[in-house]
């Protein structure tokens, strides 16, 4: 009975440890098929730039670097409280801890998406959106820039959308004490998709806000 | 506890790297170096993104070499895509 008792004991730990592995497996393989998405696109961004380099350069002239920047910066700062926030359940086991990092990072996210509203509302004031007349009427590799600045700075922002969605679930099971320390594979997923969205923003910045 | 405090002070680290990058690479941009200015942008977008993915996303402690080689494998793919279409475009 006892030795039967420690067997069913021992099988569930190793139950525990494999479906942890397995998420993570899981979460890896997704993460891969995200970047080949945006991969697509940087392809394209690639091909179209080497055949109008000039109308490239010229069209990056239009985006305020200085609102890449901080956005930029807005992302990496939520990036580390995400991660600290996976630190502080996780080896610290501070679920309260977990939930104020957790609520930062939201917050950074929104921030970004507040910057990218004014960004965006710019260039619609100045006609510069897709089909716009003022924008047909420049040159084809400027129309390509602002379709390819749009489309991808969109999809990213969807991205940002979806992670703060999924961060205020992790959020709200935190609260209820349905994630904790020994059970806390749905934090560090959500988190790990979080940074993929920062490794994407990392590379959408230089390309589009610092050819210029 | 000062392990907690070397830990913590770390994730710091790494992000006080990350902004000195993207500072780095915004100083960059605006020297106008000429052609050589993308490679110099995307070489530092890449370190950033290592950064990232070895210490934020804890790669550098992954035990399992599926897990370690994903992303290289993404990035390898990628490379020869962009690469290939690359010369292809630039030689018709």
């Amino acid at each position: 009975m006892r030795s039967g008792m420690a067997h069913a004991q021992t099988t569930t730990a190793i139950d525990v440890r494999e479906s942890k592995v397995f998420s993570r497996v899981g979460m890896w393989l997704f993460i891969l098929s995200e970047i080949l998405i945006f991969g697509g696109l940087f392809l394209l961004y690639a091909m179209y730039r080497a055949k109008h380099p000039a109308d490239f350069h010229a069209a990056s002239l239009e985006l305020s670097r200085f609102d890449g920047t901080l956005n930029t910066i807005v992302l990496l700062t939520s990036s580390l409280t995400a991660a600290l926030a996976v630190y502080s359940m996780q080896a610290l086991n501070k679920p309260r801890r977990t939930a104020w990092y957790l609520a930062a990072t939201i917050a950074c996210g929104l921030t970004f998406l507040v910057v990218k509203t004014f960004e965006w509302g710019a260039k619609f004031e100045h006609g510069l959106y897709p089909r716009a007349a003022v924008l047909d009427a420049r040159p084809h590799g400027e129309i390509l820039y602002f379709g390819l600045y749009f489309t991808m700075t969109g999809l990213h922002a969807l991205h940002v959308i979806i992670g703060m969605a999924v961060l205020s679930f992790v959020l709200n099971f935190i609260m209820r004490n349905k994630v904790t320390q020994q059970n806390s594979a749905i934090l560090e997923n959500g988190v790990l998709y979080w940074h993929l969205v920062d490794v994407i923003w990392i590379f959408l910045f230089p390309l589009f806000y610092l050819i210029s | 506890m000062t392990h907690t405090h070397t830990h913590h002070m770390r994730y710091i680290g790494i992000w006080l790297g990350l902004v000195a990058l993207t500072a780095l690479t915004v100083t960059t941009a605006s020297l106008n170096v000429g052609r050589i200015g993308i490679l110099i942008v995307l070489a530092i977008a890449a370190a950033k993104s290592t950064l990232v993915l070895l210490w934020f996303m804890h790669l550098s402690t992954e035990k399992r070499l599926l897990l370690k080689l994903l992303v290289p494998i993404a990035i390898c793919v990628l490379a020869i895509f962009i690469g290939l279409t690359y010369t292809d475009v630039l030689t018709r």
